[in-house]
């Protein structure tokens, strides 16, 4: 096996130095009773050509490929990833090292994360953002225990049913067993967050607002963030989307204390929806109660500046069971990655990406709903938006899949009262000519 | 140091992004429009974030020079203990990239995702097949969210049977994060102190286990390299008193297809992917930490899930027992590919072997560096082995002392002060990817560095030299938090 260097020979010498006759030797700790029999029960070793050619055939069976148009988005969003990004970021002096614990061989991986949890941070339009947690659900379920605990008599969070319903699944498993209330916030037919069932709420800790929420709409954040904090709750900003900051006012100008939620769009692959990156940011006050690892600025001894993890005492190696999260390995190469991809976007060139998703987005909206599609929601949209149609959508979704365009998702999955109505997505990797064949179909 | 891999080479400076460009540059070429601009509530928008402008060129110098001052498995030994810095093969990444793959959407029909699917399920199997386990999630995005999955198993199953349940049993030679993770479900752990011979007694978890108890949480092989061979006294005291024993499988590289996590009694085992089965660490991740399960705990397991039957393979939801999502979607899919092609290229005798070289390496290292460096526990080890700073104490020479000057001869240093019940723990992983040369070397240098200990302690309390940076002030960065620019 050409991982595995060592020759019969040398494995003699070796265990020649140790003092034993057989490897099996060095196992005789392991008691009988406790072994393995037989040979593990997996498939026989495969040579490099004879995997890439599984590999083809296993990529043959998927029927929606790379050449198709896919208008869907729902928490995972089809953007053109600069060729340097991949590039970059596969560089194995990034790739293959550990999280840097041995910072002067590590200076790369730490300016690196300095600098995404600066942009980072701009983007949301907060003081500090971390080095990354798992993805954008369990960033919130984070989010929502930071809370609680800069709360401390906190007993509830508040979470409006238009955050994506897989998020709200995440943070229902993280809250189960600590006995903390959930309460539920219903949207209205403008598909924005309501929040008047918080009158009287006592106890309240966080309250968590999608914007663009899982419909698309925008939601007023601004607005909703005095009677938040009379509440006396944190407003806890999620987001699928951050794109949508090039664009809309960003979670911190709008008064959110924590905006947590996914960073894949920002020049990660969608992948199945992983690997994925959650992003966090909070305001200054509360950096002490942050989930997650930090890098800090400082100098080295002789005064040149220099980049380590900082403020550990909050994580799990220091403070054990006291610790603000549990989190370890984080999602580091995917921060990494989108901050290459927001160096590369720039300030300028992520405004205008965002203007030019929500000007394609709002020609395909325009056009079906000239088609005869009804908008379910009325609120501002960025590059999603929910429709419901006059007859039966499916069989004309079939006969544009059969033309490589994948039109929409029907979100009566994950969201029942919305049986038949679908959430399309519109991207820049999309042109005007897919999106008129979508309009003309239904129009026919 | 003539002859040691160390060198000094051409490094350069960089700023930081926002020291350089000039607004206006681009680094990505924007397509014209094609549709008219569209109104847009002014009332809600902003001028978008304050970003540098680069162009291409500068992003891309930018990031080779910061890789520049980086090290990693590719550029030579890292010998992290209970972090198993093995080899990550290249084909791997190239097939986590195959395009068909890489695009797939995760809200889309299982019609249109079956060979997706078909990798997951394949994964779930081979997972199984490896710890012996009957079921298994792939959710976890990292080792700590697999423990976080069988705590919130452990505390699921006990509701499913009426009990409360307060405390979990952790001995001191298990891993860090394993208090944490514990803590978040409501457990409080209680520590056990593991007995001279760095193993667990049975006797020290049944003097406490008791009614308010919810099992163990047990690292096998142990933060020592030690197998915990009372493993089975011990799961069926823990499971006499009504209890489950948690297996942290973070050390599973040891033991692939030489020990059985069910024949042993554990429960509920997560699996380290970016460890065991060589899918590269990214400088802090992305791992997975899929989380396996005995035939009785399968339907609390987080879902989705992959099944199979006459019509494929399907994302299968979770039922009322199941503990739920823990990732927007399937965890870290790419990951996932990468560890199914580790262990389709290995098959099961190179697996095995893999383990056998694993421990051979460690081993060999352990009798090597004998006398060079102080042994607190003797017992036979597997995997790793932990010396200390003892025999240098006299020159003044701390455990740091001699990882850093370790870094000027151009290795990786070892993990250091960890496990606690080590003082000055230094814990050498080689892993079975290292051939022998590669560990002479690594002795060699070493024995070097101890020599220096005695002859110019200085140049130990000094070191690195040879990095870009020196030895950096970490207390000034927690004092004075400079965390963004």
């Amino acid at each position: 096996m050409r991982y595995l260097p060592h020759t019969p020979e040398e494995i003699r010498e070796m265990l020649a130095v140790i003092g034993r006759n057989d490897i099996d030797d060095l196992f005789a700790s392991i008691p009988a009773d406790c072994r393995f029999d037989g040979a593990i029960p997996v498939p026989t070793a495969m040579t490099e050509w004879q995997l890439g050619a599984l590999m083809r055939d296993i990529a043959a069976t998927m029927t929606v490929g790379p050449d198709h148009c896919v208008l869907v988005g729902a928490g995972r969003y089809h953007h053109h990833i600069p060729e340097i990004v991949r590039s970059l970021a596969g560089r194995s002096e990034f790739l293959t090292s550990y999280t840097p614990y041995q910072p002067e061989m590590a200076q790369g991986t730490l300016q690196g994360i300095f600098e995404y949890q600066t942009l980072t941070a701009r983007l949301l339009g907060l003081d500090v953002a971390n080095a990354s947690l798992y993805d954008g659900a369990s960033a919130l379920a984070e989010g929502l225990l930071m809370g609680l605990r800069v709360a401390r008599h906190g007993r509830r969070v508040a979470v409006s049913m238009a955050v994506h319903p897989h998020y709200r699944e995440v943070v229902r498993s993280y809250l189960r067993p600590t006995g903390y209330e959930i309460i539920e916030l219903p949207f209205g037919p403008d598909g924005r967050t309501d929040l008047s069932p918080l009158q009287g709420v006592d106890g309240l800790a966080a309250v968590a607002i999608q914007s663009p929420n899982f419909f698309g709409v925008v939601e007023d954040l601004k607005e909703a963030a005095d009677p938040v904090h009379a509440a006396g709750a944190l407003l806890v900003a999620a987001f699928t989307e951050p794109l949508a900051f090039g664009l809309y006012r960003n979670p911190g100008r709008c008064g959110a204390d924590i905006a947590c939620g996914e960073g894949q769009s920002l020049g990660l692959p969608v992948s199945f929806g992983g690997a994925a990156l959650g992003m966090f940011a909070c305001r200054g006050e509360y950096v002490r109660s942050m989930p997650g690892r930090l890098v800090g600025e400082t100098v080295d001894l002789e005064g040149r500046r220099g980049f380590v993890l900082t403020l550990s005492t909050r994580e799990q190696h220091i403070r054990r069971e006291k610790a603000t999260s549990n989190i370890c390995s984080n999602q580091g190469l995917c921060a990494l990655t989108t901050a290459i991809y927001m160096a590369s976007l720039g300030g300028s060139g992520l405004r205008q990406l965002a203007r030019h998703n929500y000007d394609l987005s709002e020609y395909l909206k325009a056009g079906l709903v000239a088609a005869g599609a009804e908008l379910v929601f009325s609120g501002p949209t960025f590059n999603e938006f929910v429709l419901r149609f006059a007859g039966d959508f499916a069989p004309v979704r079939q006969r544009l899949q059969d033309r490589g365009i994948v039109a929409g998702i029907d979100i009566g999955g994950c969201s029942p009262p919305h049986a038949g109505c679908y959430l399309f997505c519109v991207t820049e990797k999309v042109t005007k000519k897919d999106l008129d064949t979508v309009i003309s179909e239904v129009r026919a | 140091m003539n002859g040691t891999v160390g060198a000094s080479g051409l490094i350069l400076n960089e700023p930081l992004l926002w020291e350089k460009g000039s607004k206006g540059r681009r680094g990505m070429s924007m397509v014209a429009a094609e549709v008219p601009n569209a109104p847009v509530d002014a009332d809600l928008c902003d001028e978008g974030p304050d970003f540098p402008d680069l162009s291409e060129i500068d992003v891309v110098r930018h990031y080779t020079r910061l890789s520049q001052w980086n090290f990693g498995v590719d550029s030579g030994m890292y010998p992290l203990g209970s972090c198993t810095m093995k080899y990550n093969p290249k084909l791997n990444d190239r097939l986590a990239a195959t395009p068909e793959i890489a695009c797939v959407h995760p809200m889309l029909d299982d019609a249109c995702s079956q060979g997706a699917l078909r990798i997951m399920f394949e994964l779930q199997e081979f997972l199984a097949a490896i710890t012996g386990l009957d079921a298994v999630s792939l959710q976890p995005s990292a080792g700590a969210q697999g423990e976080l999955a069988g705590m919130l198993i452990f505390a699921a199953w006990f509701e499913s049977r009426g009990e409360r349940r307060t405390k979990i049993l952790i001995p001191d030679t298990a891993h860090g994060t394993n208090p944490a993770s514990a803590a978040l479900c409501g457990f409080t752990p209680v520590p056990l102190k593991s007995g001279a011979d760095g193993r667990l007694a049975v006797d020290t978890v049944a003097a406490v286990m008791d009614g308010e108890t919810a099992g163990i949480m047990l690292t096998n092989p142990n933060t020592l390299g030690i197998f915990e061979s009372n493993i089975r006294a011990i799961a069926a005291v823990v499971h006499a008193g009504g209890g489950l024993v948690y297996g942290d499988g973070a050390n599973l590289n040891a033991i692939m297809g030489i020990a059985d996590a069910r024949k042993c009694g554990i429960d509920v085992m997560h699996l380290n992917l970016h460890k065991t089965f060589s899918t590269p660490h990214g400088g802090g991740g992305p791992g997975a930490g899929p989380v396996c399960v005995v035939k009785a705990l399968e339907p609390f397991l987080p879902a989705p899930r992959v099944m199979r039957d006459e019509g494929g393979y399907r994302l299968a939801a979770g039922g009322a027992e199941s503990i739920g999502r823990l990732h927007a979607f399937h965890g870290n899919f790419s990951v996932l590919v990468r560890a199914w092609s580790y262990i389709r290229s290995m098959g099961p005798e190179d697996l095995r072997q893999a383990s056998r070289l694993a421990v051979l390496n460690a081993n060999y290292l352990k009798a090597r560096l004998q006398g060079t460096l102080h042994l607190p526990y003797g017992q036979p080890s597997l995997h790793e082995c932990v010396f200390s700073d003892l025999l240098q104490h006299g020159a003044g020479i701390t455990t740091l002392d001699i990882a850093k000057r370790l870094i000027d001869y151009g290795y990786h240093p070892p993990t250091i002060y960890f496990p606690l019940v080590v003082p000055g723990a230094i814990m050498i992983e080689p892993t079975e990817t290292e051939c022998r040369d590669d560990l002479d070397q690594f002795v060699a240098a070493l024995q070097a560095v101890v020599q220096e200990a005695r002859d110019n302690p200085e140049l130990l309390r000094q070191a690195p030299v040879r990095t870009k940076l020196r030895r950096l002030d970490e207390t000034r960065a927690a004092r004075h938090p400079c965390l963004r620019g």
